[in-house]
Formats: structure tokens, sequence, C-alpha cells
């Protein structure tokens, strides 16, 4: 496989892959490096990638765990992802002003979600996957998926409707 | 879309019961301005999910990793560290044989200025001699 075959089979889910570990991993910085080292480990196995039926897929599984094992070292050495010890590029301002907005209250709700819920929320409410396609992605069953993603939009609901009947009141 | 229809589709929604395609019209119901007033909680929602789809990966794919070029200067430092080496090693040997062709110079050069002391001494001793001969007759040959 050749660098321009690669790419042309990486590049309509890099931003996927991107906007996953963002998910996981929280900040901006954090998701760039993540993306980039995943694409360097998958060309550097690109020999192997024709074993596998959906190149995306795995793609995708291999950002789970790397993101999870990421995340594993960081609260080994104390350092839990929380909103204080990371910084967004953007003024801390806007990010403010943002949070004040309702659709970035989502962003928190999401955020507080566990792990596995708020990746299988972001698989299916943003990206789109079916549930055959993310149970191969997380090794899990679609029942079990769908258990864990109706579990996740009912949090996500009661939360958003507790803040909307605040704001009213 | 009919707002009973769009209700039965959100509890189906909350239920993951939802195809795909019934959640891009739970979507594009709510992506348009006219929301029901007691379904208003869902916009943000589903407005969070639209736009989260629009971020992108900025950054240029780096194929040709950073650490082969640590690799090379890798191999470049350890030649010139060997280099470097050799030629302490060289020059360490070539001052150590000034220094000892220095010291057998001077060595010399003492055994001489005391040859030449000798020298003289020997010259004195035939003075010496002559002195004696005067004064003493030689036997006859």
């Amino acid at each position: 496989m050749k660098q321009s075959d690669f790419l042309k089979t990486v590049m309509p889910f890099k931003d996927k892959v991107f906007r996953v570990a963002k998910r996981l991993l929280v900040s901006t910085e954090e998701a760039e490096d993540a993306t980039q080292e995943l694409l360097f480990k998958l060309w550097k196995n690109k020999e192997k990638l024709k074993e596998y039926k959906s190149i995306e897929a795995f793609a995708m599984t291999m950002t789970k765990n790397y993101c999870f094992d990421r995340l594993k070292s960081k609260q080994a050495s104390n350092l839990t992802l929380v909103h204080s010890n990371y910084k967004e590029n953007g003024t801390s301002l806007d990010r403010r002003m943002e949070l004040n907005d309702s659709v970035s209250k989502v962003h928190e709700l999401i955020e507080n979600l566990p792990e596995q819920q708020k990746l299988i929320i972001q698989l299916r409410d943003i990206e789109e996957y079916e549930f055959d396609e993310i149970a191969k992605m997380l090794n899990l069953k679609p029942t079990a998926i769908r258990v864990s993603l109706s579990r996740a939009r009912k949090t996500i609901r009661e939360q958003l409707l507790k803040q909307h009947k605040y704001g009213i009141s | 879309m009919e707002l009973a229809n769009i209700e039965k589709l959100l509890e189906k929604y909350l239920n993951a019961e939802t195809t795909i395609a019934e959640e891009k019209m739970l979507k594009n119901y709510f992506s348009n301005g006219n929301v029901a007033p007691h379904l208003e909680e869902y916009q943000a929602l589903f407005g969070y999910f639209s736009t989260s789809k629009q971020e992108r990966f900025t950054k240029t794919i780096q194929l040709n990793s950073k650490k082969r070029n640590w690799k090379w200067l890798s191999v470049a430092a350890s030649v010139i560290l060997l280099v470097s080496v050799y030629n302490g090693y060289e020059n360490i040997q070539q001052r150590k044989a000034e220094k000892v062709y220095a010291q057998t110079i001077g060595a010399l050069e003492l055994l001489s200025a005391n040859l030449n002391k000798g020298n003289a001494a020997i010259a004195q001793l035939q003075h010496f001699e002559d002195t004696t001969n005067k004064i003493f007759k030689q036997p006859k040959k």
C-alpha cells in the first residue's frame, strides 16, 4: 500500500477518530496527538490492514483502546481530567459565555456520563454508526449497547428537563 | 412532520429503538426553528449533535514519524562521538610522545653536559701529566 492509497482510505474517517478521541480525552491537543499517533500506528501496520473487513471499524476500536489506555495512565499518575486542569485553545471568556448556552450544557452533561456511555453516545448520535458496527468496535453485544445508549439518553434528557424547568421558573 | 409522530419517535429514541434514518428525522425536526414548546429541551441536544459532527481534524497527517529522525540523529551522534574519541585519543598519544621526546632530549643534554665536564677534567689531567713529565726525568728509552 502506498502512502497516497493509505491517505485515501484514512481520510474519510480521520475526523471521526479525532472527535471520538476528543470526547474521551476532553482536551483538543490530547485528541490531536492521539489521532496523529493512531494514524501513524495504522500506517505502520498497513500490510495487515487488508485482513480487516472494515478499516474504519478497526480504527475506531484502536481509538477506543488507545484513549482508555491514556485515561488509565492519567489516573495512575493522579491526573484526572476535570475542567480545571485543561485549557481550551480559545479564550476562557469565550468558553464561559458558551457554557451559558444550552448547547454547551449538553456537552457538559455528556462529559459527566460514564466512559462507556459517553463513547456510545458519540458513536451513535454524532457519528451515526449502526448498532452492529458499534457492537463490533466495542466488542459488545448489540443489545448491551442499546441498553447503555438508552440509559445515557435518558440521563441526559432528565438533566436537560430539570435545567429547562429551572430556567423557566 | 406532525407532532404526534415526533413524540412517538422521541419515545423510541429514549429507548434506543430508533433507526439511523429516524434519528436523522428527529435531528432535522429540531434543527428548524418550529419546535413545540414542550419539546424545547431536546432542541439543545440534537443541535449539539449536529454541531459536534462539524468538528474537523485540522492538523496535517504526519506519516514519517519523528522517531526515525531521532534514530538517524543518534547514528550521527555516535559517529561524531567515535571520531572525537579517536581524535582525542590520537591527541593524547601525540602529547605523550612529545613529552617522552622532551624528556629524552633533556636526559641526553644532561648526559652530554656531564660528558663535556668530564672531558674538561681529562684535559686538566693531561696538563698535570705534562708538568710531571717536565719535573721528573723520563727514563731513557
